[in-house]
């Protein structure tokens, strides 16, 4: 897995920094916002020159499942209200993967802890390297690296993609936003395209309520986590 | 300067979220439907972030090597490559088609 994270991690320097941001602002990115996710979005966004507020708007959206594992998290650490503040940065697929699958709460203590900083410190070396290369490599193109980005949020959702209501919403989403990128401005296609969710939601509701006439149909509800690898 | 403000909303924005899973009391967001989205909001999302980063250039669609590399990383997933190799497939395949179509 560490592997894969530094993989990522110079992966995304290049990236951002082939995509116009500074040193200084690559680093920041890793340092600060420390979820890969987000960072590949913003620098696409931003690449495209759009609105830094939708293009931290589409960054932002898909930040939104870290709370969903810091609910889980905070359950089984219980850790002490004055550390959450500092643990909070460390909540990310990858710490919540290693920690839910510890024993007990001392070992998911550790476990928490040690892929926290070891990720941490590993993400943001490799993203310093590789901002540091795309300089040195120049034309980044030439190398293939602009496919890094995209090709990274396709092995973070294909795992996701586990039944039709998945796929649907897949489907949707590109669809709109292939259909919306040369109408709309920069950056404002994707959060339309996000929408896929509740209308799949939606519509998916509607079919159950009249398709299962007083028959109980919520054997899908249970829980889907988002994105380990 | 529009980068950093960018930055400084995605940074506030992402450890925000954060935090909040945290200090939230336990059944705020166990909602059924809350969890149902939020499982399905990343799904959307980087479906059309894949799109966009692979067809769209500022607002046109194009077709280029990149769409090459993207179907190679596709089929390394379906035969359950790991994530580097998925990663790696797609950049070679990129720079091979750019190498020979030029």
């Amino acid at each position: 897995m560490g592997f894969a994270v530094g993989l990522s991690g110079f992966a995304f320097g290049v990236t951002s920094a082939s995509n116009g941001l500074s040193l200084l602002q690559t680093c920041a990115l890793s340092l600060l916002v420390f979820t890969g996710a987000s960072q590949f979005a913003l620098v696409g966004a931003l690449a495209g020159g759009g609105n830094p507020v939708t293009a931290a708007a589409g960054a932002f959206f898909l930040g939104v499942r870290n709370a969903f594992y810091g609910l889980r998290l905070s359950q089984l650490l219980q850790l002490p209200r004055w550390v959450r503040p500092f643990a909070a940065q460390w909540v990310i697929d990858e710490t919540a993967a290693v920690t839910l699958a510890q024993p007990t709460r001392r070992a998911r203590r550790i476990g928490f802890a040690v892929t926290g900083l070891t990720l941490y410190v590993l993400w943001n070396l490799t993203t310093l390297l590789g901002a540091l290369g795309a300089e040195a490599i120049g034309d980044t193109a030439a190398w293939g690296l602009d496919a890094a980005g995209p090709a990274t949020f396709l092995a973070l959702l294909g795992p996701m993609l586990r039944s039709t209501t998945e796929r649907a919403v897949a489907a949707l989403a590109v669809v709109l936003m292939l259909g919306l990128v040369p109408v709309l401005p920069n950056g404002v296609p994707v959060l339309v395209a996000a929408l896929a969710a509740p209308l799949v939601l939606f519509v998916q509701g509607r079919r159950q309520s009249a398709g299962a006439h007083g028959r109980r149909q919520s054997a899908d509800a249970n829980s889907r986590e988002g994105t380990d690898r | 300067m529009n980068i950093w403000i960018a930055i400084a909303v995605t940074a506030v924005g992402c450890y925000a979220v954060k935090l909040l899973g945290l200090l939230v009391p336990v059944g705020v967001l166990e909602r059924p439907l809350v969890k149902r989205m939020a499982a399905l909001l990343p799904v959307a999302l980087l479906a059309a972030l894949t799109a966009q980063q692979t067809f769209a250039d500022g607002q046109s669609l194009i077709l280029d090597a990149k769409a090459a590399g993207l179907l190679a990383a596709a089929v390394a997933f379906v035969l359950r490559a790991p994530f580097l190799l998925i990663i790696g497939a797609a950049v070679v395949v990129t720079a091979g088609v750019r190498a020979i179509g030029g």
